[in-house]
Formats: C-alpha cells, structure tokens, sequence
C-alpha cells in the first residue's frame, strides 16, 4: 500500500500493512524507514486530541482513521506548520482566552439537575483537536475570528445554569465572533466527537438576541448608504 | 524572566498547583512538553473518589479503610487520612469552577462502586471523568492569566547546595537549550508505565522525564517495584475499558463463558485472576451486553466508542476481549507530609510523587484524587517557599551541561537502533517484570538493562535537524526510561516477598519484614 505525506514536498511511502489506523502507519514508517517523519501523538484512543490532520483534504484524527491505498496526508489549515505534520496551536487556542471562556461567577445557591447537565454534556467532549477549526473556511477572509471551539466552549459555560454573569462572554463574541460565522456546517461534519459548533453558535446568536446585540454586518448593510423604507425593509 | 513558582508538566496535578500558587499570590510559569488538554489526566475514565454518600451509606472511615486496604500494609496512614478527608472538598471545588459531574435525580453529584470499594463512592463525568476535569482546570488557568508555556521538554533541574534554582529545558519547537529560573519548582510531569511499551493503557508522553532528572538532580524516589496492572484493556491495542465497566455489574468471562474471579476486587488480584487464566491458554472477555444499550449509552458511552474503533466489537451486543496491562505506577519522587522533595524548594505531585496513599495497589478512583489534594498542597507550599526565599543564582553551567549533553547526543553513532531496543524492553518488562515475577528473570534482565545503559552512546539519532526533532525528544525519553526501568528492577529484586501488585512466584506471600519502603537514591538503594 502507498500513502502520500505532504512534507516540505511530497514524499510518498510503500507500506506492508493492512486494516491499520494512520498513526500506527506514521509510527512504523518513523521507526523503521524515516525517523525524520514528524507528527504529533498522544492517548492513542481518541481523547487527547493530539494526532489531527488531514487525510484527502478531510480532517480526521489519525489514531482513528483507517488508512486506503493512495491516501495523501497533510497537516491541519489554518495554523502556522512547524514540520511536516505539526502545527503550532498556541494562536488557535488562544480565542479560548480572548472569548473568555470559563465559568465567571458561580451561583452557589442553584443546584445544576441531571437535565441540566445534559445541556452541556457533548459541548463538554470536545478535545481541542483544531478539526473544526482547520475546516473553517471563515479564516480565509478574518484571521481573528473566535473560531468553533472556542464558542463551543463559550456555550458550554453560558449554558451552564450556575454561571451568574454570562454576560460577559455574550459581549466579546459579537465582534469576530458569532456573526462572522457563515453556517456551512463544515465544522460539524469534522468533529470526532459529534459536537456541532454551527448548532452552539446558533442557540449563542438566540441568546444574544435575547440579550438585546444583533448582527452588526446585518445592521452595516441597512446602514450602509441603501437607505431604508419606512417599514424597515431595504429599499434597493 | 524569573518565576516564583516554576511547574513542569501540565496535567491535571500541574494544573491545579498552578492555580493553587497563583491564588497564593506567587507568579507561576508552567511549563509543558505537549499542550495541557493532551495529558494523560485526559485519558482517566472511571472517576475520582470522595465519600458524598450521594448513592447509599458512605463514609470517610470507609474510603480511608478500602484505602488502606487496597495498600497492602505500605501505605502511610496519615497520608491516607489526609487524602480521604480533603476528597469532599476538593470534589466541591472542581463542581464550583464548573466539572459537569453526571448528576443523580436528585441533582447530586451521582457516584459509582468501582473495584475494592465498599460502597458508591466515585464521581464521575459519563466515563469522561478525566478529560472534563482536565479541560475546566485548563479553562480556570486561562481565567486567571497563569503564563503556560507549551511544547518545551524538561532536561534537568538548576540544583545548587541541596537547592532548586529552575530549570533547563529543550524548546522542541526551535531546538533551542533555554535556562528557567524560578525561586521554587513543582515537578507533574506523570508516570512511567510507558516502559511497558505496547503493553501500557497510557499515552505516548507517560515516560517518567521529570523522575529521572529528579535522580539526577539529587532527590530520592520510592517504590518504583509496584506497577498496577488495569484488568481490562482492549487485547489488540491496550487501549484502557474503565473500571466503572465492572463496578456497574460486567463479567469477566473465559473462553467457556465461565466467571472465573470476583470482578470487584481490587485491580492486583483481578488482573493476576485473568493472567493465570490466560496462562492456561483462555482468553478473556469483558461481558457487558446484559447491561442494556440505554444504560451503556448514558454511562459508558466513550467504552462503547473505543472498543468499536480499535476492537471492531460492540459491547452492546459483542463480547470485549480483553488483557491486564501497565496502567499506573505507584513509584515515584520522595515526599514528605508538605508534597518537598530532599531538595529544598523541590516539589512534587500527581502520578511522578510518591505521597505514600497507594502504597502496593493503588485503589481506582484515588488517582484523579490525589492530583487535586496533593496539587494544591504543593501549590501553596511552592508558592509560601518562594516567598520566604527569593535569590538567584548567577551561574549557567547546569544550562551549560546540557547544552554540550544535547550537542553529544546528537553526535552518538546510532549503531543501535533505539526504536528497536524499546520496543524488546517493553516486551521484556511485560513478560519478565509484570505481573508475576522471578528472581533470575528479574535478575537477566537487569543485567540486560545495564548493558543497555552502557551502551546509550552507540544509539542516538538520524534526524539532526534542530526543529521539531520528535526523534531526538523520542531517544530522550527513552533514556529517561532505561535509568527509571533499573531502579524498577532494583526494587522488584530486593523484595523478596509478594505485596499488592508486586508478585513474586518464588515468594508468593507477604513477608513482615518487608513491610516498609524501598528507597532509592542516585547511588543504589538508601533503604
């Protein structure tokens, strides 16, 4: 079987193995043809979310995806490549920061119920593996979005019942935040723990309208020198 | 910049000793060879003990009893007592900075028996336990701006007159020799069942750097002989099925379909249970289909994934095959009652310490416990040392040393292949240093291990380039692991008796006489 790896060029490896997940392949090629391969691992099963990467131009996490003849690797998009398959995710995981997603204040006198604890629960699952945030096709045009897992996990926190100042999270992500996003679903269909950032930024938009913010980028275009009608409606 | 308080490893105990120092007011600066949320603590499943009484009569006195029991005689009862009476605590902790613990119908906190438990007493996240606590501790560092510095790999500790300066790490990203200097340090850096290559439950990174430069650098370690064995990892990929499995009613079955062990002994005698039977040619099995696909799906859904992924079986319908493997390793640095190492301003917490709770035989559920107790422990006390001792020493020769050190390694011949040598060491700690062990197999294959360490400058590595170089991190790492598995063999071979997880063939009992620790320095065996 051939794979194709996306190095500095592309190189492509011969390997004698079947039914074998892509990061045993990437560990056998490291250790037995090429110990200058260089990829990332960790928990070997899919919760540390280390081994992300590309296969066909799909994300996928390699300790689970199972390698076919004539398979082409890549590393994830959207971040800085280091070598070869790894990239640096410190940029990536630092809109978890600027969203400011954790809990701000804790309602000690409300008790979370086994109902609302399951609001959160798959939002909870994510493993920072950057999927989603590779398949985004938003970065194309705004570098500085507060991508997919990083409302994600502000919706984990906003939706928790104890958290007293959601408010606060609700701010930061209008500007290059919710509204930004296109719903293309990109980063639901790459996730490997089924969490769907597109549904969170959705409930995250009700809540924001609930809260009285709407979509600048709506507002821009009423405002944006079309003019509008005496119902409100554009008049272009 | 200086830190006050410098903490390697960024799991769970590393975490929650940050937070712990900065709330103590000192300025952290963690430091991790990976990224946070990638640690081992993300990989825990089954929960983390503290007696709530949440589902059935529970106490205190009953944690601390099973503790101790589970410890087979070695395990330092006011640890025990102090662990057990913090684990309310700390549970409500976690709750309050925002752990989605699974909730009972009465919205407690629900719990579940795991083995060598006498009643309900881990809390749980579905069998996500781990992972959670992980990424709200990561979350929590964020809130409060703690400096986490990702992806630098410990090389040693800045030790001067029986003191910690800081420490001298490898930018893998740059391949860079940097030098951190701090007034105290708290070592997390985890375990070492990765000596078990293949045979281990944990992630690649479990390699025990920060123990072996704790030898280096003058600390002692303890009880480095005694290896959990998890009864039930995946046969093919050792990939870990909780616990909580069996604590919620699953069989262990043969190729009969007979029981053939009580599943909710402790995790030393179930895992010798299934080795016998498997050394009398059965395979063993996990049986949970009879618990129902609703009950596995709330509960167990992440056991459901992984043995559908990495043993094409549904546990719903499919019998689990099974094997016992390295899961925990109760050895580690020498602490006193204030989580200091011999070394003044040196601390250490989580799996890499050695705080005298486990023992023998760790109990399951105690381990993401004493990552919180003995985290914050040691937090506070770095953070109080710092505070007290703020000087520098203006010396680089440690940063030096390991500069010529990274400079010579890459020079070694690498005649032998490391890879190789690896994974034969993990075959032969799996079969020789496992679960049961002899006195000349433990003794062929120390001799075996030091010819390995004579023999490290004829390894080395091919890639010479200075970025991202994962194989000269991996040849490292894996001499940290040839110096940690001597001092295993080293006390597997001077205990001449067997004791929790330590089983001797030709010693099959316990032995008063070595009821107590063996201690290990740089030179050879202390006590």
């Amino acid at each position: 079987m051939k794979i194709k790896i996306q190095r500095e060029s592309i190189v492509e490896y011969e390997v004698d193995i079947q039914d074998s997940t892509l990061l045993n392949i990437l560990q056998m090629i490291k250790i037995t043809q090429d110990a200058t391969l260089t990829y990332s691992s960790g928990c070997k099963s899919s919760v540390c979310g280390s081994c992300s990467m590309r296969v066909n131009g799909r994300e996928i996490l390699a300790c689970v995806y199972k390698v076919q003849d004539g398979d082409f690797i890549q590393p994830l998009k959207n971040v800085p490549i280091i070598r070869d398959l790894v990239v640096d995710m410190d940029k990536a995981l630092s809109f978890n920061e600027k969203a400011k997603a954790w809990l701000h204040t804790l309602n000690p006198s409300i008790t979370l119920s086994k109902e609302n604890e399951k609001i959160n629960e798959i939002q909870s699952n994510c493993i920072l593996c950057g999927a989603c945030y590779s398949a985004c096709p938003v970065y194309a045009v705004n570098e500085e979005f507060i991508g997919p897992f990083s409302l994600t996990r502000v919706w984990r926190y906003v939706s928790d019942v104890r958290e007293q100042n959601a408010n606060e999270k609700i701010e930061v992500i209008q500007t290059s935040g919710i509204w930004d996003c296109t719903l293309c679903n990109e980063c639901t269909l790459v996730c490997p723990q089924d969490i769907s950032s597109k549904a969170d930024i959705e409930k995250l938009r009700s809540k924001s309208a609930i809260l009285g913010y709407s979509d600048p980028n709506f507002a821009a275009s009423f405002g944006g020198g079309f003019g509008t009608s005496i119902d409100g409606s554009p008049s272009f | 910049m200086k830190s006050d308080v410098l903490i390697i490893g960024a799991g769970g105990a590393g975490l929650v000793a940050a937070i712990s120092a900065h709330e103590s007011g000192a300025k952290v600066r963690v430091i991790t060879k990976e990224y946070p949320t990638r640690s081992q603590t993300s990989m825990a499943q089954g929960g983390i003990n503290a007696a709530l009484s949440n589902a059935g009569e529970d106490s205190i006195e009953a944690h601390i009893k099973n503790t101790l029991k589970s410890a087979h005689g070695i395990a330092n009862e006011e640890a025990v007592n102090f662990l057990c009476q913090s684990a309310p605590k700390a549970i409500e902790w976690l709750d309050s900075i925002g752990v989605c613990f699974s909730r009972t119908k009465e919205s407690k906190i629900a719990q579940r028996k795991l083995g060598g438990a006498s009643a309900a007493c881990a809390c749980y996240a579905q069998d996500y336990t781990g992972l959670k606590i992980l990424h709200t501790l990561y979350d929590k560092c964020l809130s409060l701006g703690i400096e986490i510095l990702n992806e630098k790999y410990l090389l040693d500790y800045i030790v001067e007159d029986d003191r910690v300066y800081g420490a001298i790490v490898l930018d893998i990203r740059t391949g860079e020799v940097q030098r951190y200097e701090s007034s105290s340090l708290i070592i997390a850096t985890g375990g070492y069942s990765r000596i078990y290559d293949k045979y281990s439950t944990n992630s690649n990174s479990t390699t025990g750097d920060g123990l072996a430069a704790a030898i280096r650098g003058g600390a002692r370690v303890s009880d480095m002989e005694f290896i959990q064995f998890h009864p039930t990892a995946l046969k093919n990929s050792s990939v870990l099925i909780s616990e909580s499995a069996r604590g919620a009613g699953g069989f262990l079955l043969n190729s009969k379909g007979e029981r053939f062990v009580n599943e909710l002994l402790p995790r030393d005698e179930v895992a010798r249970a299934i080795n016998d039977e498997i050394l009398r040619s059965e395979d063993i099995f996990l049986d949970i289909r009879h618990l129902g696909e609703e009950f596995i799906n709330e509960e167990l859904p992440q056991e459901r994934k992984l043995a559908k992924l990495y043993e094409n079986v549904d546990p719903v319908y499919d019998l689990i095959p099974i094997k016992p493997v390295a899961h925990y390793t109760m050895g580690g640095i020498e602490v006193d009652k204030n989580s200091s190492t011999r070394i003044k301003g040196l601390y250490a917490a989580g799996e890499c310490a050695n705080h005298r709770v486990h023992g023998a035989n760790r109990l399951g559920g105690n381990s993401l416990l004493e990552l919180v107790v003995f985290g914050k422990q040691a937090g506070v006390n770095a953070a109080l040392y710092a505070k007290n001792f703020d000087k520098s020493l203006d010396d680089a020769t440690q940063l030096s040393i390991d500069k010529n050190f990274i400079s010579k390694v890459r020079a070694f011949s690498n005649e032998i292949d490391f890879y190789k040598i690896r994974e034969e060491l993990g075959d032969m700690f799996y079969t020789k240093v496992g679960i049961s062990r002899k006195k000349e197999s433990l003794e062929s294959s120390l001799i075996h291990v030091k010819d390995l360490l004579s023999k490290v400058h004829l390894m080395g590595v091919s890639d010479k380039s200075k970025i991202y170089n994962t194989n000269l991190i991996e040849f490292l790492e894996f001499k940290n692991m040839l110096e940690i598995s001597r001092l295993v063999l080293k006390g597997a071979i001077a205990r001449n008796e067997s004791r929790g997880s330590h089983f001797r063939e030709d010693y099959p009992n316990e032995d008063e006489k070595f009821k107590m620790h063996t201690i290990v320095d740089k030179d050879g065996v202390v006590s």
